[in-house]
């Protein structure tokens, strides 16, 4: 056992750190407490529509775009695309090398993540070849941004149960409907959607896949404001949008299947999101005191903190196994499915637990508070987000139980029945 | 990165499952369970001692196979797995250790060979009283070479052969007189009483030393130190035997729900009862994974091996007693019967979790390292 690079390993994080160290600042791990960043933290991490006003989300996007010009340009933006669209020809294992350095500078993150990751990949394996020219070397260097419009009011856990209506019309589609929970779709360029053609068919079948430009006539995009105050997220209504049937991706009805590629390629989960974990709390309770002196000389402390502390070690050490296999070429187990279920719940509890040692002033959320300024006040916002976003934890155990464990799935009573003929309540 | 076993210990592995799955049936377990008068499942031990397992690592020159800690770890998840009614735990995580890393030559050469062959058992006596053992409540003696006091309990105490005491020295006067000495069993003065335990194959016993002849093992006034030390490093191998048991109980939970019907459907196909063996799993892969870690520092002589010890430590307790506990749960009303198999897996792991320290304990250990290490 060890942890050390392979000699193409090493070359390759060499070769990382010396374009990061030219074009990027260096993370300081005092000064980025992510106090007013923890609202961005992980999964959900689009950047924010409303707080710092217009102005300051446009010139952050600007920045976005030259920084991601110059990932592109130096070959890492898509490390696991072919060349012949702009990417490196990588492997799994050199993304997650990359990733592991870039995490220890300050970039900017959460706008082409999904193109690159999700959306991409889906129009190499559905797209026209006129369509992979046209979009795919732009989509990694930034020039434009995708967004992925999949889940609706009534189609969340249960994504099938899409309802956005998709007539055709000669050789054009309308669309009309709601989507929600879309990142980044207020400054997307474009987008990827998945919309109900045939209400009487299954609900698995009745469903096809297009990708649009924003710009289209007929659509609206509003930010949803969040309980941490922030807006990361986004409602889409599309009122008779019209969209040409060469923007189709893949079969008449087969959209379930192309929403399946997209959802395949989530992205690796082996980074190092910056997240309130562990070491925020340890550092939180030698300054903060108890009845009976600093926090950390606690009993009662020291053992919430231990179990926190082999519940973090514990994700990281699993995440290094998953590692060893990317690097012996293999496919990592699936031991990494509980990677979120975990994190999302400790950064909850880690949070509830600081506002409770700080007393009566963990009620004040502002920057002026002394701990680590508002790191855990916000996360006891964010974290209640995460543990919805990117699959609930209900959904996530759902996940483990069948496909890891192999045990029966739920009895079902929306497979055999036509779409417009299920129950589906209110919305 | 390499964090993951070598084909040739995977290899071993295999070796080790099969050989237990075809010697140590559940019926073996419980022949040690019902039986109060056998301590171990002796035609056990002495095929896992022929085929070198007691020796793993211990060198070559003591007798031993002179293989490493990670293989160690790789036979402690079997040993685990299968319930092995034997007093592997106490004879090699224990009693071998003590004497590779503290005896003299002497002692090595005098004892080892004799553990490694499987032909001695040893232990470790340090529990005195109820509640937490420390320096202060330790009060058995060695005076003018001999020990006077009381253990209890002793883990495999009644089949060991040789036994570490952790005993005061004449220098009580002086700071640190806690030393620690080597009994044999058959001395005079030394009197065994059985106990019994919440998990009869893993069985313990009370000594009474009556001016019995000891020598001593490392340096006088060091024990403290010793112990910690060794603890550290059982830590992990106990961790490993956990995270067996721990799979094992998910695993016969899970085989249970699919064949069970109630309300018409598999008792699997339930959410209440798949969330519940998907948090079984998420525990055990973190168990995992800080039990992997802690075989890397034990097998790299790491100054981790305090921290990584008690994150293994009390990482495969969690996840073994619940695995254990909501083992019983998704079996019913037969969950607790003495029938079914659920309860010899729910007796050891809360058995494991009390050896060499409480789940509380580690827990203060981890966070007490991690302060020392900060201050590094």
């Amino acid at each position: 056992m060890d942890f050390n690079d392979s000699q193409q390993e090493a070359e390759f994080r060499k070769e990382a750190r010396k374009f990061l160290e030219a074009n990027a600042e260096k993370r300081s791990i005092i000064a980025d407490k992510p106090s007013d960043k923890g609202s961005q933290i992980a999964v959900a991490g689009a950047p924010e529509t409303v707080k710092g006003g217009l102005e300051a989300a446009q010139a952050a996007l600007e920045n976005a775009k030259v920084w991601q010009k110059k990932k592109a340009d130096a070959g890492f933006a898509a490390i696991l695309w072919p060349k012949e669209f702009g990417g490196y020809g990588g492997s799994p294992i050199q993304q997650v090398v990359y990733s592991q350095e870039e995490h220890d500078f300050l970039v900017p993150s959460g706008y082409f993540e999904i193109g690159i990751g999700m959306l991409g990949p889906t129009m190499m394996v559905w797209g026209k070849d006129e369509d992979k020219k046209r979009y795919l070397p732009k989509m990694i260097t930034g020039e434009e941004i995708w967004c992925q419009l999949f889940s609706e009011p009534s189609a969340g856990s249960d994504l099938a149960g899409i309802k956005m209506k998709a007539e055709k019309d000669g050789d054009e589609w309308v669309l009309n409907g709601q989507k929600v929970w879309t990142s980044g779709a207020h400054f997307a360029d474009f987008g990827m959607i998945v919309a109900r053609s045939d209400q009487s068919a299954l609900k698995h079948k009745g469903l096809t896949y297009f990708y649009l430009d924003m710009k289209t006539p007929g659509i609206e995009v509003r930010p949803i404001k969040q309980i941490s105050g922030t807006s990361n997220f986004n409602e889409v209504f599309f009122n008779d949008v019209r969209i040409p049937d060469s923007q189709r991706l893949g079969e008449e009805g087969e959209g379930w299947k192309v929403a399946l590629t997209t959802l395949m390629n989530e992205r690796l989960a082996v980074g190092d999101p910056p997240g309130l974990d562990f070491d925020q709390i340890f550092e939180a309770t030698k300054e903060l005191e108890v009845e009976d002196g600093l926090a950390i000389k606690n009993s009662e402390v020291r053992q919430k903190m231990a179990d926190w502390y082999v519940q973090s070690r514990g994700l990281q050490y699993t995440k290094y196994r998953s590692i060893t296999a990317l690097s012996k070429g293999q496919t990592p187990g699936p031991e990494l499915s509980i990677s979120k279920l975990v994190t999302a719940s400790k950064m909850q509890d880690v949070s509830a637990y600081a506002l409770e040692l700080m007393d009566s002033s963990g009620m004040v959320h502002h920057d002026q508070n002394p701990v680590l300024k508002n790191l855990f006040q916000n996360g006891y916002f964010f974290s209640a987000a995460m543990r919805i976003a990117g699959g609930t934890d209900e959904v996530l155990r759902n996940i483990i139980a069948e496909r890891v464990l192999g045990l029966p799935q739920d009895e079902r009573t929306d497979k055999k029945v036509p779409f417009n003929e299920l129950p589906s309540g209110k919305n | 990165m390499n964090f993951d076993f070598s084909d040739d210990q995977k290899l071993l592995r295999d070796q080790a499952r099969k050989f237990l799955h075809d010697k140590c049936d559940r019926k073996s377990v419980r022949t040690v369970l019902d039986d109060n008068n056998q301590l171990f499942d002796k035609e056990l031990w002495s095929q896992i001692s022929e085929m070198g397992w007691t020796g793993t690592a211990i060198p070559e020159e003591y007798g031993g196979l002179g293989l490493g800690m990670l293989e160690l770890c790789v036979i402690a998840e079997e040993l685990g797995r299968s319930l092995a009614p034997t007093p592997f735990s106490s004879s090699i995580y224990l009693f071998a250790e003590f004497i590779k890393s503290y005896g003299t030559e002497e002692q090595k050469k005098k004892y080892l060979p004799l553990i490694a062959s499987g032909e001695k058992v040893g232990t470790f006596a340090l529990s005195e009283t109820n509640g937490t053992p420390k320096p202060t409540n330790i009060k058995t003696d060695f005076l003018s070479g001999k020990i006077n006091g009381y253990k209890s309990p002793v883990c495999d105490g009644e089949a060991a052969d040789f036994i570490i005491v952790a005993a005061n020295s004449d220098k009580r006067a002086v700071h640190n007189s806690l030393s620690l000495y080597l009994v044999e069993t058959t001395t005079d003065g030394v009197t065994r009483k059985s106990l019994e335990t919440i998990d009869p194959t893993r069985p313990a016993c009370s000594i009474k030393f009556n001016n019995v002849t000891a020598e001593l093992i490392g340096e006088e006034g060091m024990a403290w130190e010793m112990i910690e030390n060794i603890f550290n490093r059982a830590a992990v191998l106990y961790s490993f035997e956990q995270v067996g048991g721990a799979q094992v109980s998910l695993d016969e939970a899970k085989k249970y729900s699919m064949e069970r019907f109630a309300f018409g459907r598999q008792i699997g196909s339930f959410q209440a009862l798949k969330h519940k063996m998907a948090d079984m799993y998420v525990k055990i892969e973190l168990a995992r994974s800080n039990a992997y870690y802690g075989a890397w520092a034990l097998s790299t002589n790491s100054n981790e091996l305090p921290v990584a010890a008690a994150g293994a430590r009390v990482s495969a307790s969690d996840a073994f007693n619940y695995a254990a506990k909501e083992n019983i749960q998704i079996h019913g009303g037969v969950g607790f019967t003495w029938e079914y198999d659920c309860h010899l897996f729910y007796r050891r792991s809360k058995i494991l979790s009390l050896n060499i320290g409480s789940t509380r304990q580690w827990k203060e250990n981890l966070i007490s390292n991690l302060e020392k290490r900060n201050i590094v």
